[in-house]
């Protein structure tokens, strides 16, 4: 097992986080209540040093019950070791703590994980779409269950006075 | 236009009269002194700057001086990706451009909109400004841009210039 795996393994009491590795990339598993404490101490540890976010992204898994994810990619400059950091949350309560006042720079990763995915971050300084325009009203594009054309937004030009044929 | 020989220049004995109608000329004069406007969206763009750099030099078609405002251009070519966000910005840019204007939707994406068949995507850039050229490719080679301005070039010279043309397109944006 990674060196890393272990010390991230040994630093949480049991149940806390599942570790996995694959083809050498380090990944933790959390449950979304133990989000921040776990993320805290991969920043503040010495022994981890995470000091750089390096992505925020999601994924939808529909046939689950927790259906959305969130992963965090971390890196250490220092230590120059890297981590990954997933965590879950059902669609019925889809909100999870954001993580920008310990990275500044998760601020606009996850704006765009709320604009395309829909999950929500609680606490987060600034929680507006961020790639589609403010008056954007058909939802979250990177949803399995919205429609790969849109629902008609592309070809509605309200800037015209009248459509052309 | 015609030429008419009543006399000879003194020096190299070149005709000195020409005839024509001022349509003509002035469509003559439109069509070499095409001001494109700067504006790529995407990789279309790559090529866009290829033609009008050292190697292709668009200059050779009068149409090389590319401006950074359209209120100083007469021809906008469209190259690249049209997004649905982009789209009230494109058309702002068209109806800030004096008249005569001219467009070149350059490439598949500002032609169809290619293979984004997506739910941010423009499905050509003709759905809210009339495009003059389409010129096809995924980019296009910088030859191929120049056979869409010689052929602009071409339609410029039969433009009739003193007479009120029916509108094509009757958009324009809301007050």
């Amino acid at each position: 097992m990674h060196q890393l795996a272990r010390r991230v393994q040994e630093s949480f009491s049991p149940g806390v986080v599942s570790v996995t590795e694959w083809r050498g990339d380090v990944v933790v598993t959390v449950r979304r209540e133990k989000l921040r404490e776990v993320a805290q101490v991969l920043r503040d540890e010495p022994g981890m040093d995470f000091d750089y976010i390096v992505h925020v992204s999601s994924v939808d898994w529909p046939d689950d019950e927790e259906r959305f994810e969130v992963v965090w990619e971390f890196y250490s400059i220092r230590k120059r070791h890297r981590i990954r950091l997933k965590t879950r949350a059902p669609e019925s309560d889809c909100m999870v703590d954001s993580l920008s006042d310990l990275w500044r720079g998760a601020d606009f990763m996850e704006r765009e994980v709320y604009d395309m995915m829909g999950i929500r971050f609680r606490n987060h300084p600034d929680l507006r779409r961020i790639l589609m325009p403010d008056d954007y009203t058909e939802g979250y594009p990177l949803r399995k269950d919205f429609p790969l054309r849109g629902k008609g937004w592309r070809d509605t030009f309200d800037f015209l006075d009248e459509t052309p044929q | 236009m015609g030429l008419i020989q009543l006399g000879r220049h003194d020096k190299d004995g070149a005709p000195d009269v020409i005839t024509g109608s001022l349509e003509k000329a002035v469509n003559w004069a439109r069509k070499g002194s095409l001001w494109p406007m700067t504006f790529g969206l995407a990789c279309c763009a790559i090529e866009m700057m290829a033609a009008v750099s050292s190697r292709y030099d668009l200059d050779r078609f009068g149409a090389g001086v590319f401006r950074g405002s359209p209120r100083q251009s007469d021809l906008m070519i469209v190259a690249g990706t049209v997004c649905r966000r982009m789209a009230p910005v494109i058309r702002k840019i068209y109806d800030q451009m004096p008249e005569p204007k001219y467009v070149i939707a350059m490439g598949s994406c500002a032609t169809s909109g290619n293979i984004y068949d997506s739910y941010s995507v423009v499905q050509g850039v003709d759905r809210f400004i009339p495009v003059d050229i389409y010129v096809p490719g995924c980019p296009p080679t910088p030859e191929a841009l120049f056979d869409g301005i010689l052929k602009l070039q071409e339609r410029i010279m039969q433009k009739r210039v003193f007479v009120t043309q029916p509108q094509e397109v009757k958009t324009s944006l809301k007050v």
